[in-house]
């Protein structure tokens, strides 16, 4: 990441349908879909399904009272490193639902099954492959799910972010990895190319990964594996506001996090100078250096924009420079989501 | 769109042509910009530098990546395409009208050892991407 590429030919490229900027701008714009099947569906069954992710989330499944509501939130090892981030979806007392990043999901189910042995074994913790995900996302998205899936409109136009309703087979969640509105839509994989063709065929267009990537930065989210890892917690990776201290409970890794107060945090940069901010250039400040971990071209902003992760002095409208190649660049730091509604916040 | 044949081509996906008036122009391939996708800044050498053969003297940076430019024999950059820094996306939508720098060869011999648009089209097939 972040390195010249010297030879065009020994390259492999993600998938893209055409051009990623292109594309960014009609999700922002209009409406388009990714195939997200690659995340993994779990859902933890059973009396005591809640007490359970009390102790096993960083964030309070408390806050989740009315079937069908989701938090996001971190899991952590006892170190207080993030294993992953997550949303969890309830549904009633002995069930809630947990969709998990593709690369970690054997990790995390490996994980949830070794915590449920010794503190409640009675839970049935299973994963579904045979689900497929689609994320219908932009101002449209809504109304072209309405006009793909018959019934649709009845059961969620009143659905309010971030929450779901099960729609027989399926289960859709007004949630997303764009900022924008939309829905996230679990389907029976079977069912799935079916689904996929009916939006094409409402006028809804494919959307490659170069695009999510640009959409989920401008939009101020984090990726696990690039903005946060094992080897960081929470709090310095810009997820204070997903873990909850506050509360009496007791949740694996809170006794580390109370323990070690961070003495860095994750910002937002804008580059003043032109060039690209990509993963781990380093970053100078005047408290001390720091490191980039997700950046990019922003297509809404025109600008290079990325997260850095530095010391906890820095505030907001520092000047740093961050090597890129061989030259020093100007950026400034700044507040993030650094785009809503497919507008400038900075 | 197939290589157009009155150019030369590296093995570094530049492509070459020489002009009217003994200058050669510089671009990069329909091949290395599908490659690198949506290209969004370019940094041209200075005017006046003094190029070796396949020395690095250009970046194009995409959304994707940064790519080097390597020059495709030794001489003196005369010009820079300056459209460029307003209009990167040129190098998608038209790369072989998007040239980025003129040079003045050393040897005006030394082009005749690059690729016809044949071999160039023959030696992208062979790279497994």
């Amino acid at each position: 990441m972040g390195a010249k590429m010297v030879d065009f030919g020994g390259w492999d490229m993600p998938v893209n349908y055409g051009s990623q900027i292109e594309e960014h701008h009609h999700v922002r714009n209009n409406c388009g879909m990714f195939d997200v099947s690659h995340m993994r569906v779990v859902d933890i069954k059973g009396d005591g399904a809640r007490d359970f992710l009390r102790f096993l989330l960083a964030n309070n499944v408390d806050k989740l009272a009315s079937p069908g509501k989701a938090l996001y939130s971190c899991m952590l090892l006892e170190s207080g490193g993030v294993i992953d981030d997550l949303i969890v979806y309830f549904l009633n007392e002995k069930w809630f639902r947990i969709v998990v990043n593709a690369g970690t999901a054997d990790k995390d189910i490996a994980w949830m099954k070794q915590q449920a042995l010794k503190h409640a074994p009675q839970l049935d913790i299973a994963d579904h492959p045979e689900l497929a995900m689609i994320a219908v996302q932009g101002p449209n998205a809504r109304a072209k799910v309405w006009e793909a899936l018959p019934g649709s409109r009845e059961l969620t136009e009143n659905l309010a972010p971030f929450n779901a309703v099960e729609m027989g087979t399926m289960f859709i969640a007004r949630t997303g990895y764009t900022g924008e509105d939309g829905f996230e839509i679990m389907i029976p994989a079977k069912s799935a190319p079916f689904f996929w063709a009916t939006l094409m065929e409402k006028g809804v267009k494919p959307i490659g990964l170069g695009a999510r990537d640009t959409l989920r930065l401008e939009a101020g989210m984090n990726l696990y594996g690039q903005d946060m890892d094992e080897t960081v917690n929470p709090l310095e990776s810009g997820l204070a506001w997903t873990v909850d201290l506050k509360s009496e409970r007791d949740f694996v890794g809170k006794a580390a996090l109370q323990a070690n107060p961070p003495s860095r945090k994750l910002v937002g940069l804008v580059l003043l100078d032109r060039g690209i901010l990509r993963g781990h250039q380093a970053v100078h400040t005047a408290h001390g250096d720091g490191e980039i971990t997700s950046g990019s071209f922003s297509p809404t902003l025109e600008k290079s924009i990325a997260f850095a992760r530095v010391p906890k002095e820095v505030q907001t409208g520092d000047s740093v420079q961050v090597a890129v190649r061989d030259k020093m660049l100007a950026a400034k730091v700044v507040k993030y989501p650094f785009v809503r509604n497919g507008k400038s916040l900075i | 769109m197939s290589n157009p044949a009155n150019l030369k081509y590296t093995a570094s996906h530049e492509w070459v042509k020489s002009e009217a008036d003994g200058t050669l122009s510089v671009g990069i391939t329909l091949h290395a910009q599908e490659l690198l996708g949506d290209m969004v800044f370019v940094e041209t050498p200075v005017v006046g530098r003094q190029l070796k053969a396949k020395e690095e003297c250009a970046v194009v940076e995409s959304v994707k990546a940064a790519a080097d430019i390597y020059a495709p024999v030794s001489g003196v950059v005369t010009a820079v395409n300056s459209e460029l820094d307003s209009a990167p996306e040129a190098i998608n939508s038209d790369p072989y009208g998007a040239w980025m720098f003129k040079m003045k060869p050393d040897n005006p011999a030394e082009v005749n050892s690059l690729m016809d648009a044949r071999a160039y089209q023959t030696f992208v097939d062979s790279e497994s991407h």
